[in-house]
């Protein structure tokens, strides 16, 4: 399964895959820190537009990834979850740390 | 007395088959009739202990798991086990947030979603017995043999 990464000026969109477990985090994980080492990235999008199933090893990516982003003054997003995703974003905690839209905001109205 | 119905599971200890063992009991709860919440709710205890038993229990060597599964009226028992390191102190484990792995980013929620998911969430384990994990939902509107 592709997992596309897409960067447009300092945005990351990582398109997660249909269901973001341990095995599926992992590899997410491998990728986007090369990503963030390696290039100037400010924020990262989370899209959840295909997505039916996440389990706390999702909250483990999302929460490691606004650690790293946090200390360089971005941010976090996730888009068009589904009602499990929500779910799972609100019981953890993590809505309160990310911003969660249903469409991917315009580049520049981003706060 | 209701009937009831049994299935087994035993697979190997990889992360590819986290999704092979929630995609098998989603399939085998399907006959309670239950709700699209209810399968999502199965859905993500047993995967967060299938994981458990993959990234704690194991360590990351692969062994075997085994998911048993039961069906008695509208109640369905999972059981998740492994003969992997066990857990010193469960009280500990099943604590919000906390996590002996925070270098690989575990969450610390595993058992939490487990609690917040099921009706009944009880475990069994000791150091260097394996762990076995037990929960209970009361699943679906009606019942397959109503």
């Amino acid at each position: 399964m592709e997992h596309p990464f897409t960067i447009a000026g300092t945005e990351l969109v990582i398109q997660v895959p249909k269901e973001l477990d341990h095995h599926n985090a992992e590899r997410i994980r491998r990728e986007a820190d090369r990503l963030l080492g390696e290039r100037n990235i400010r924020s990262i999008v989370f899209d959840f537009g295909r997505t039916g199933f996440m389990d706390s090893s999702g909250v483990g990516l999302i929460m490691g990834r606004y650690k790293t982003i946090r200390c360089l003054g971005g941010k976090v997003t996730a888009i068009r979850a589904n009602e499990q995703v929500r779910r799972i974003l609100t019981l953890s905690g993590v809505y309160k740390v990310i911003d969660i839209c249903e469409e991917e905001p315009k580049r520049g109205e981003m706060r | 007395m209701k009937d009831v119905n049994e299935m087994r599971l035993e697979f190997d200890s990889r992360s590819c088959n986290e999704g092979f063992a929630r995609v098998a009991v989603a399939a085998f709860m399907s006959q309670m009739n239950p709700t699209l919440e209810e399968v999502d709710d199965v859905k993500t205890a047993l995967s967060e202990a299938v994981t458990n038993s993959v990234v704690h229990g194991y360590e990351g060597q692969v062994k075997k798991i085994t998911v048993e599964c039961r069906i008695q009226g509208q109640e369905l028992a999972l059981m998740v086990a492994d003969e992997g390191c066990g857990i010193e102190n469960i009280r500990q484990a099943m604590e919000p947030l906390f996590t002996t792995k925070p270098e690989a980013e575990r969450s610390g929620m595993g058992f939490s979603f487990m609690e917040a998911f099921m009706d009944q969430v009880r475990v069994e384990s000791a150091p260097g017995q394996g762990t076995r994990v037990y929960m209970k939902k009361r699943v679906g509107r009606t019942a397959c043999d109503q």
